[in-house]
């Protein structure tokens, strides 16, 4: 079964990076980036969009877990439209290193990344608005971590206009922070979920909880645990139950959520 | 005495400081070599005509040089050796240069106490005393030392010349006759340099890949700046833009001081440069704008802080990945492909170096139970392992070198840990454990 679907995945992949190389925008053409979770993209519009600014909330610890989802819906569909990642110098002393095997593990090509360190955050977010303002990259991440006094509302201001106008999309990874008022499109927490179980016990693929916490478009609220498929490129539901959950029953579904996984 | 001033010795900053008479001197010739502690010495072949003649250009050398305070000697001579000994030692004036070698004192052969003692006792006062006698009989009494150091100040053998830069392969300058103070003016002259390198280097098909500006003051001082990109370039505005960038991130700005008489613009790399490839589906293959953009940052935050990912063919999960500047990546390479339908196998996230913690395990060889990271108690609810990585001992010199059993670790909140014992139980007593990484 694994042989035979080896090439298959293989091919599928492929086929992604010819039809994502049109355009050196890939997945992001239509305006968004999707999950490739129908609900997901349905429920946002067709996804997180383009030309805006992206704020994920997610506490030291679940690091990786944001990390990641902003990586995989950059890197999502192929393509080989750059992903800028911009960290201060201390962040891998703080945090750790980004690390490229594990990015081709979750079926991104690490040769698309450009990092980018800076000595503080004021540099950061000079170099963020150089970069947002190129036309034609996947995405640009700023990571940072506590709390950001650069990014008053004048800086976001010029951050948000810089992505309008170059049509590219900044994702800000703000790890131990806590949510303010800012001029960013979408503010999402995000943290790890419990996994699928495979056999023996062993930890399944990545799993993410979800929250929009704020919608300039439309209402927040909602919730979503996804899981990441490599092999389809894709997210997919992780809980049985899956899609939009009211906030209610998200404490009933812990339990069970637990479960099923 | 109640006037001297007393400096400890620094050789370090003698040092930098000729370095720096050095870049300074390089606006007379390219060829400037330092000979420490205190010499320098310039290759001024077909050079001196420029400053009207041999005399002309160590006058001008001198007077530069005595206006930084130093107290200069110089001499010319037909080789470097030559010109350092006559320089170095004093010798009675003499008619021609030829003769003013003949006179230097043996000292000037700069041979060991023992030899120059042995030569002055055989009543060997002067150089020309030594040439007059065989060549053989000097080696087989002298060393052959002696005859080699003497063959090279007659300029019987070659003196070569280690110069502190090798000259350009395309280069520009402009002199002026008066000095130009202001920085706006030296830009605009420097835009004009830069477009005369840029036709130069279009002239032999080629591109540039480092430009280095040197702004020679009229005190005899040098300042270099320098702009590096990623691919081979002819385009000047792009050129002037990384410039601009570089000088905006300068600590300390370019000071003209009594302005600047010469400006010179080399590039030292040049690359061919091909006309650019289309893809087979339309559209160019690479992006200029993300380049040029990669080269601004790399500009301005310094070179090793814009990188780029390539794979390292090792097991060791911290050199499995290189981070190199992008201005230098090689071509990328394939990353290892995961096995369909299995999970990440190597974490998102890597702590280097790993970050030691506490674990409580069922049996000493088992998979961690719960385990204490950051002062906080993390159960294990799932976990696959081990994958056990050796060490490297091929490299190492004991051919040793301690196992690593790995985990992947899921606690009671789904969060995803990559754990490893370090050692295993036969080859240490008690080994520690570590986390490595953090799963999506």
């Amino acid at each position: 079964m694994r042989e035979s679907s080896s090439p298959l995945a293989g091919l599928r992949r492929r086929v992604a990076r010819i039809a994502a190389s049109g355009g050196l925008s890939g997945a992001r053409a239509e305006g968004w980036l999707a999950s490739g979770h129908a609900g997901f993209d349905a429920a946002l519009g067709g996804g997180l969009a383009v030309g805006r600014v992206h704020e994920i909330f997610a506490d030291p610890l679940d690091a990786a877990t944001a990390a990641a989802f902003a990586a995989l819906l950059a890197l999502r569909g192929g393509g080989t439209a750059p992903l800028f990642w911009l960290r201060t110098a201390d962040a891998a002393r703080q945090g750790g290193h980004l690390y490229a095997p594990g990015i081709a593990e979750l079926g991104g090509d690490p040769d698309r990344l450009l990092l980018v360190e800076t000595a503080d955050t004021k540099a950061l977010l000079a170099a963020a608005n150089d970069a947002l303002r190129c036309h034609g990259s996947a995405a640009v991440v700023v990571e940072s971590r506590g709390r950001l006094p650069a990014l008053d509302l004048t800086a976001g201001r010029r951050l948000a206009l810089g992505a309008r106008d170059a049509g590219t999309v900044l994702l800000l990874l703000r790890l131990g922070a806590e949510p303010a008022p800012s001029v960013a499109d979408t503010r999402w927490r995000i943290a790890a979920a419990p996994s699928r179980e495979l056999e023996a016990n062993a930890p399944g693929a990545p799993a993410f909880d979800l929250e929009l916490l704020r919608w300039r478009a439309g209402p927040a609220g909602g919730r979503w645990r996804l899981e990441w498929n490599r092999d389809d490129q894709a997210f997919r539901d992780a809980a049985l139950s899956g899609a939009v959950l009211p906030l209610a029953s998200r404490r009933a579904l812990e339990p069970h959520g637990a479960e099923a996984a | 005495m109640q006037d001297l001033l007393v400096e400890p010795h620094d050789p370090a900053r003698d040092r930098d400081w000729l370095d720096r008479l050095a870049q300074g001197c390089a606006r007379y010739t390219p060829l400037v070599a330092l000979d420490p502690p205190d010499g320098l010495i310039l290759d001024i072949a077909g050079a001196a005509h420029l400053f009207g003649g041999e005399g002309a250009l160590v006058a001008d050398a001198e007077a530069r040089l005595e206006r930084t305070g130093m107290t200069v000697r110089a001499a010319l001579g037909p080789t470097a050796d030559a010109a350092r000994a006559l320089a170095r030692y004093p010798a009675p004036p003499a008619p021609d240069e030829a003769a003013a070698i003949r006179r230097l004192p043996v000292a000037a052969l700069e041979l060991d106490a023992e030899a120059t003692r042995a030569l002055t006792r055989a009543g060997l006062k002067t150089i020309g005393d030594l040439s007059s006698r065989p060549m053989a009989s000097l080696a087989a009494r002298f060393g052959a030392g002696a005859a080699t150091a003497l063959r090279r100040l007659t300029g019987d053998a070659p003196s070569p010349l280690a110069p502190r830069l090798t000259p350009p392969p395309v280069a520009a300058e402009r002199r002026f006759a008066e000095p130009v103070a202001s920085a706006p003016h030296a830009m605009g002259v420097l835009a004009e340099l830069a477009d005369e390198a840029i036709e130069a280097l279009a002239e032999r098909g080629k591109g540039g890949r480092d430009f280095r500006a040197t702004f020679f003051r009229s005190d005899g001082l040098a300042r270099t700046i320098a702009v590096e990109t990623g691919t081979p370039t002819r385009d000047a505005a792009l050129v002037m833009r990384l410039f601009a960038e570089r000088i905006d991130a300068l600590r300390d700005p370019i000071d003209p001081g009594f302005g600047f008489d010469t400006i010179r613009l080399a590039v030292p790399r040049i690359e061919p440069f091909d006309a650019s490839q289309l893809r087979l589906e339309g559209g160019a293959a690479r992006a200029p704008a993300m380049d040029e953009l990669a080269d601004r940052l790399a500009t301005r935050l310094g070179r090793g802080r814009v990188r780029r990912y390539r794979p390292a063919d090792t097991h060791i999960p911290e050199q499995a990945q290189l981070e190199l500047p992008a201005i230098d990546a090689p071509p990328p390479q394939a990353w290892p492909a995961p096995a369909p339908g299995e999970p990440p196998l190597r974490p998102f996230w890597l702590f280097d170096p790993p970050q030691p913690i506490e674990v409580i395990a069922e049996v000493p060889d088992g998979p961690p139970q719960r385990f204490r990271w950051r002062r906080a108690l993390h159960a294990v609810r799932r976990y696959e392992g081990p994958e056990r990585i050796a060490a490297e001992w091929w490299r190492r010199r004991d051919n040793k070198g301690l196992t690593r059993d790995y985990y992947r670790i899921e606690d009671d909140r789904g969060r995803r840990y990559w754990l490893f014992r370090h050692g295993l139980y036969e080859e240490k007593p008690d080994p520690r454990w570590y986390i490595h990484g953090l799963f999506a």
